[in-house]
């Protein structure tokens, strides 16, 4: 077992990057098609999904020695629901055009395999900080990953990113890329590449163990 | 978009076609990309969830109108909802594997993944969020469902011939599935103009 510190670090690195949630593990694809079309509403669902997998990793990871192992999944989605509800009345009440821009699909938050996987796999087998700080990274990480899809496509289909113009005013915006062909072919052509550089990685580390060895 | 405005087949088209659940509404893309690797197992996974899709059209908007509504209660829906749509497919496949064993070991499988369907809850929604009446909601459901038994059947039929291309190896899987996805959502984006 690693020191505390490196420990806690290495959680928060693993969901950042290495288990990224959209691009290793590609869950919760629906959210990061659907809402991608602007980068602020890419940011808000991404904080949103944050707020709801911290919330529930906790409690969760709190509840876990009472919770009987068969009603573990229910008991999983009861919780997930309570978050889920919490930010739904929160935007509506603080940010009502991303309440509305995001529509249905801060509901469907609870349906998001990412926060029940993360349930399932990290908090109902570790420690309240451990899984609080896998919920925050597993957060950003979808959050960074959301953004990033969304820059693209608002920049490509409107010539702004967050609502400011970066392309000038010549630039004739590609409409596509902010319908919904546009959401399916950024993310696979993205999931492509990242592909591309961690196999390129992965196999440059292999040569330095044999260069090494 | 209403029955009583549009009439039935309109109504049909519109969801089938215009508002395919795949392509335009981007509610159940896990199942569409996970289940979609064959034909058949994808004409399996797609009749699961038609049919669970109209049940759960009925009985969440049952329980919204004439339970959660008396009750001011509506702040509870997606919870009651997601209950509503797991008891149902527990119930389901318990009923199909006393009573219809063939149709149990040619769906039994997908059911237990359609819990976690978005499209389900997203319907559910939907219904509520537009005012749907009962007939309207499960004529969405349905209908919403059979989009997208087509959108995933069409994915499998590509992703077979895909078996035997010679793809990248970074692109290969889930990438170049949504990529083609992208295409089909373009060829769907001309449906746009037939129902206004």
């Amino acid at each position: 077992m690693p020191k505390k510190g490196n420990d806690l670090r290495g959680v928060f690195i693993n969901g950042l990057l290495t288990e990224n949630p959209t691009f290793r593990l590609v869950l919760g694809t629906c959210p990061t098609l659907a809402v991608t079309t602007s980068a602020i509403n890419g940011l808000g669902m991404g904080l949103a999904a944050t707020f709801v997998l911290i919330g529930s990793n906790a409690v969760i990871s709190l509840l876990r020695n009472f919770i009987p192992n068969k009603v573990r999944i229910p008991a999983f989605v009861v919780v997930i629901c309570t978050f889920v509800t919490m930010i739904q009345m929160l935007m509506q009440a603080f940010v009502p055009p991303l309440y509305d821009a995001l529509g249905i699909f801060i509901p469907l938050i609870v349906v998001n395999c990412i926060i029940l996987a993360r349930a399932e796999a990290f908090a109902s087998k570790n420690n309240v900080v451990r899984s609080a700080m896998d919920g925050v990274s597993m957060g950003l990480g979808f959050t960074l990953a959301l953004i990033l899809i969304s820059s693209i496509r608002e920049l490509l289909g409107n010539g702004t990113v967050f609502g400011i113009n970066l392309l000038g005013a010549s630039f004739e915006p590609m409409l596509l890329m902010v319908l919904a062909p546009g959401g399916f072919i950024v993310f696979g052509l993205l999931l492509g590449i990242i592909n591309a550089i961690g196999e390129k990685r992965k196999a440059g580390k292999e040569d330095k163990e044999v260069a090494a060895a | 978009m209403r029955l009583s405005e549009v009439g039935f087949f309109l109504f049909m088209i519109d969801c089938i076609l215009t508002n395919n659940y795949i392509f335009s509404r981007f509610l159940g893309c896990c199942p569409f990309l996970g289940v979609s690797s064959k034909v058949e197992t994808s004409i399996g996974m797609g009749l699961a969830v038609t049919f669970v899709m109209g049940l759960a059209s009925l009985f969440t908007w049952t329980v919204y109108e004439f339970l959660l509504i008396p009750l001011k209660l509506e702040y509870l829906s997606t919870i009651a909802f997601i209950f509503i749509i797991a008891a149902l497919v527990q119930f389901v496949e318990m009923f199909m594997k006393k009573s219809l064993p063939a149709l149990y070991s040619a769906l039994g499988i997908y059911l237990p993944l359609i819990t976690t369907n978005c499209a389900v809850l997203g319907v559910a929604l939907l219904n509520i969020n537009s005012n749907y009446g009962l007939l309207e909601s499960v004529l969405n459901g349905v209908f919403g469902a059979l989009g997208f038994l087509l959108a995933i059947v069409m994915m499998a039929g590509v992703r077979e011939r895909l078996e035997t291309s010679d793809i990248p190896k970074p692109f290969r899987g889930f990438s170049i599935s949504l990529v083609i996805a992208g295409m089909m959502a373009v060829a769907f984006l001309g449906f746009k103009g037939l129902v206004k």
